[in-house]
């Protein structure tokens, strides 16, 4: 019954994505990140970039994870900051489609790299760049594909990642 | 017409309802120092030290309501006030604080007396802006008004850049600002109200538990909070930023909560069924261990912050609004629906009550050779309640004491830093107070200790003809300090005394002051009598028992209900947890 910070009854870690609807202005992603240190929130994945370049309106995609009591402090904690308009808790609002890119370069020759481009096939990956020796491939999905994407790559030769984080949106006619 | 930049920072001022700033210059707020001195309209109090230019900011916004505002330069002159931005955040004080700032084009060269003043400043501001654009001067500065003084008050630094406050530009007064993004929630849901109602109705162990929301919210909110106490019947209890907000003579009042809180407040907490929390946030201060913390009752928290809400504590009803707001909407169903409560459990409810204010949790020896610090108290309410006076404090025993033997009768009469405990905040805190009341009795009950950390404000209130009073209750240890050495670490009093004290009495009059000095019990009326009657500032010092402790107790990591009464008691911490806390 009792929920706590320090060694009470903790009840079960739940992943949440939350969208942040800001102004573009100097300095409110490290807001947001010092925020998260500041009070040593977990952030799994950020994103963020400009979606309304005539409002100036910034959207940061973040995934976090910890007690419900804990999602609900940082979404408060988050539309307390002055230059933020909207926090949107999409896990709760139910049904959002959730994206991430990738970008993974394998080493690649011979029958490895039937192998691998065959596996990005299954994935629905493409093969953005190609040398005599390596790929480079492109994969968008949700965070579940593209780990197991990567894992099976990982035998094939697979020399880096750059993943962008979650971006996430409702479905839907409503506005948030 | 056109304006210089810093001439626009004077006019947004004065056009925002300042009359006084706190502040103290530097290379890179000079243009606006030069603009002050143009002008007789904005009255400018030069410190000694920025960080006592915030808490004389802060002393001034407590006690009036209105905001405070500091001036300071770049570099170390935005350090030196970072300690002052906390406090007030902590402590929800609506300050703006102007920094000076390198020119723009030598931001980010480690100009001379550059600091990353946003960076900084960031997570001990509300907000902060930095402003690149002279044109965004003026509305800058206005929207830093609105953000400190609205919502959850806090703190807001505005860094002006010198070739920004040089530049021209032209001036046109502001109407209202509306933020475009910035929305405090100031009503509750009408729903949640009439839930709120139902259970109070239903209470039979109810407690109404008040902090310093209530006096940020204003005179309103305390006029409510006592006619809520009214038509209920409901005991309350005040946390040390909400006293006065309720009144201290008030037969329902049963005094301060919390680690050195009263034993009927702190078990009342503990039994009650239901409990209303007005402006409080369950600091841990207050709670005590939380797995003990007013384990079977239902709990209804009133708070502008939403993030304030189900923070520590798991709150049943909340109400997030404007205490005010949420009181008289509160008000108006209880009586729209002719609500009663249960008078026969409220009743008994009060007996007990009565039973455990019989143990009298505040009583301690008295010494015919010895100055008890309690006693020093009680003489001071004693000879100064009826009186115009506002009380400020430092950090340490003094302050707890203070807080139990002084009594707040209405709002804005009590100033200590409560979130922080900044040591060194009572006596800038002091100054500020007395400019915003000049005709009144300002008395900072102070620690030796920590009126060392500012007293070279002695040359500010010397200057200015400041009558403040310092009332050091001198222990000669840093006793909040030795306490917690005596009772959690053997009796080892590592580097607590302070040692090489001046003679405060000759301190103060080398500033032309009046010093004062009690060493027994029976000097102790005199001095204060003459500490009052004299028209200037005084420096009072009052040798007090050394070895006192502060009484009663929640042993950190104990819950409410296991309150130590005096030494004889075992106050050692409940568990490990409780030996980490701070
Ligand atoms: C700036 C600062 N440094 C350290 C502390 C830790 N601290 C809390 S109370 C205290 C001792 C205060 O001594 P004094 O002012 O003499 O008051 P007393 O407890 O003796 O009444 C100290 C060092 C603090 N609160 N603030
Ligand atoms: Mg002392």
């Amino acid at each position: 019954m009792i929920h706590g910070r320090w060694g009470i009854e903790v009840s079960g870690v739940e992943r949440h994505t939350i969208a942040c609807i800001v102004d573009n202005e100097f300095g409110v992603l490290a807001r947001v990140v010092g925020l998260f240190s500041g009070r040593g929130y977990n952030i799994e994945s950020l994103t963020v970039a400009v979606v309304d370049v005539e409002r100036e309106l910034s959207r940061i995609t973040l995934v976090t994870s910890g007690t419900r009591m804990i999602i609900e402090q940082i979404k408060a904690q988050l539309g307390r900051l002055v230059p933020i308009h909207q926090v949107i808790d999409l896990t709760d609002e139910g049904p959002h489609v959730e994206r991430e890119l990738a970008l993974l370069r394998v080493e690649s020759t011979g029958e490895k790299r039937a192998e691998s481009l065959r596996i990005a096939e299954v994935f629905g990956a493409r093969a953005v760049d190609s040398t005599q020796e390596s790929l480079v491939f492109e994969i968008t999905d949700t965070t579940d594909k593209l780990d197991s994407f990567i894992d099976h790559m990982g035998p094939l030769g697979l020399i880096e990642i750059a993943r962008t984080g979650v971006v996430a949106i409702g479905r839907g006619a409503e506005v948030p | 017409m056109r304006f210089t930049g810093s001439e626009v920072v004077i006019k947004t001022l004065i056009d925002n309802g300042v009359d006084v700033i706190f502040g103290y210059p530097g290379g890179a707020v000079l243009p606006i120092y030069d603009a002050i001195f143009k002008q007789n309209e904005l009255r400018h109090i030069l410190v000694r030290h920025e960080q006592a230019a915030v808490h004389a900011a802060e002393g001034y916004a407590r006690s009036t309501g209105k905001v405070g505002v500091v001036l300071v330069t770049s570099g170390p002159g935005a350090t030196n006030a970072v300690t002052g931005l906390t406090d007030a955040l902590m402590d929800s004080i609506p300050v703006v604080c102007l920094t000076g700032q390198v020119p723009t084009h030598l931001i980010g060269n480690d100009a001379f007396q550059e600091a990353d003043t946003i960076g900084i400043t960031r997570p001990c501001t509300k907000h902060n802006y930095l402003v690149k654009d002279v044109h965004k001067l003026s509305r800058t500065i206005s929207e830093a008004f609105y953000v400190a003084r609205s919502g959850r008050p806090g703190p807001v630094v505005v860094d002006l850049p010198k070739d920004v406050v040089n530049a021209e530009t032209n001036y046109e007064k502001l109407g209202k600002i509306e933020h475009r993004s910035y929305r405090p929630v100031t009503h509750a849901e009408p729903s949640a109200v009439e839930d709120a109602v139902t259970l109070v109705e239903s209470a039979e162990r109810p407690i109404i538990y008040s902090g310093g929301g209530i006096i940020n919210s204003g005179d309103r909110a305390s006029k409510l909070l006592k006619e809520l106490a009214r038509v209920t019947g409901f005991p309350v209890t005040n946390t040390l930023m909400g006293l006065g907000g309720y009144p201290g003579n008030d037969p329902q009042f049963i005094g301060m909560l919390g680690m050195h809180g009263t034993f009927e407040s702190n078990m009342a907490m503990h039994d009650c069924d239901v409990m209303i929390a007005v402006g409080a946030r369950f600091d841990d201060r207050v709670t005590g261990r939380l797995s003990d913390f007013a384990p079977v009752a239902k709990k209804i928290q009133i708070d502008i912050d939403r993030s304030s809400i189900n923070k520590n504590v798991f709150v049943d009803i909340p109400l997030v609004g404007d205490a005010a707001n949420v009181l008289e909407a509160f008000l108006a169903v209880w009586k729209k629906r002719k609500s009663t409560t249960n008078k026969k459990a409220i009743e008994n409810w009060w007996e007990q009550i009565e039973r455990w204010r019989k143990v009298d949790c505040l009583k301690y020896e008295n010494s015919q050779s010895t100055i008890k610090p309690q006693y020093a108290l009680q003489r001071l309410h004693e000879l100064t309640k009826d009186l115009d006076v506002y009380f400020t404090t430092e950090v340490g025993q003094h302050q707890m004491w203070a807080a139990q033997f002084l009594r707040f009768d209405e709002p804005h009469r009590w100033m200590t830093s409560g979130g922080l405990g900044t040591m060194g905040y009572g006596f800038p805190a002091a100054m500020g107070v007395q400019i915003a009341h000049p005709k009144s009795l300002v008395i900072d009950v102070a620690g030796e200790a920590s009126f060392l950390m500012n007293m070279q404000e002695l040359s500010t209130v010397t200057q200015y003809r400041l009558p403040v009073k310092v009332f050091i209750m001198n222990n000669e240890y840093m006793g909040m300090v030795r306490q917690w050495q005596e009772f959690f670490h053997g009796g080892r009093y590592a580097e607590s005394y302070t040692d090489s004290l001046p003679d405060f009495v000759a301190l103060a009059e080398a500033y032309g002051m009046k010093g004062l000095r009690a060493t027994k019990p029976d000097e102790v009326d005199d001095l204060i009598t003459e500490m009052i009657a004299h028209d200037g500032p005084v420096v009072a010092d009052v040798m007090v028992e050394k070895m006192e402790n502060v009484f009663p107790m929640i042993p950190a990591g104990a819950g409410h209900h296991e309150m130590k009464l005096g030494s004889d008691d075992d106050v050692a911490p409940r568990t490990e947890d409780g030996m980490v806390l701070v």
